[in-house]
């Protein structure tokens, strides 16, 4: 299991890319932090997650 | 008459005490975007004497910014950083600024924003705010984030709040309310989530760093 924003998932031994399009995420509007560190956006396609990791993947929405 | 220096340390050490205002006062605070967050994040810390405060925004004050931006309405058509440097001189004239008229992108972000202390991410763009936040996260990464998402509409303002996602990255908003036909920006919702970067920064600088 791999926790995403507070959610039990099972996505151990995939990506964070591969979860990114499950989850239809869109890249260019998020930043991924994985145990507290920030997932390089260069990254995504190699971070494999693993069993226990805690993911949060923080949504940027337009307003200012 | 303008108050001396003397005057405004001991006015600013009177309210804060001495301790914080020698800390707030040592702070190098870059605001990126300079419109509802940023141009009322920058006033807030101006006030409570921030030793420096580098603003960036290529953008010019437009009379659609004036119901929820700190300029008045003789400023449309001027540089925000310039027009906001002369409006904060009036509310702390002894403040250091640092303006650059420039888009904060991959190329130029690190050295526009090395000098400080916290960064807050104030762009209207979900986009820009996703590619600040990144560049800021990998490669400034000794650097305090404070950054926003989620302040359009009519909602409650207690819908706003500050998270600390990691150990120096804030987030404050409702993470959800997006701008977009039929849903504007209200003025007191914006500068609710602007408060709360801003009381964000100056709790990091005392030393409190629960969100």
């Amino acid at each position: 299991m791999v926790k995403v924003n507070g959610e039990d998932l099972e996505f151990a031994g995939k990506t964070v890319a591969e979860y990114l399009k499950a989850a239809d995420y869109d890249r260019e509007r998020i930043a991924v932090e994985r145990n507290g560190e920030i997932v390089p956006r260069a990254q995504y396609e190699e971070t494999v997650l693993l069993e226990g990791d805690c993911v949060e993947v923080v949504s940027f929405v337009g307003g200012g | 008459m303008v108050p001396t220096k003397e005057e405004m340390r001991a006015a600013l050490e009177g309210r804060q005490g001495k301790e914080l205002t020698e800390a707030f006062s040592q702070a190098a605070v870059a605001v990126c975007g300079l419109g509802g967050l940023g141009s009322h994040i920058a006033a807030a810390l101006a006030r409570a004497g921030i030793g420096k405060l580098i603003l960036v925004d290529h953008d010019r004050v437009d009379v659609g910014n004036l119901h929820r931006q700190q300029y008045g309405a003789s400023q449309v058509g001027r540089f925000k950083t310039e027009a906001l440097a002369e409006n904060l001189k009036e509310m702390a004239p002894y403040v250091e600024l640092e303006i650059h008229t420039v888009r904060v992108g991959e190329e130029n972000g690190v050295a526009l924003l090395d000098g400080a202390d916290v960064i807050c991410e104030a762009f209207d763009d979900a986009r820009c705010k996703a590619m600040l936040a990144n560049l800021v996260l990998e490669r400034l990464p000794e650097k305090y984030l404070v950054a926003a998402s989620g302040m359009a509409g009519f909602g409650s303002p207690n819908g706003i709040r500050t998270r600390r996602v990691a150990e120096r990255f804030y987030l404050c908003g409702d993470g959800t309310s997006e701008v977009a036909d039929g849903v504007g920006l209200a003025a007191p919702r914006v500068m609710a989530c602007a408060a709360h970067q801003a009381m964000t920064v100056l709790r990091i600088l005392a030393g409190e760093f629960e969100a």
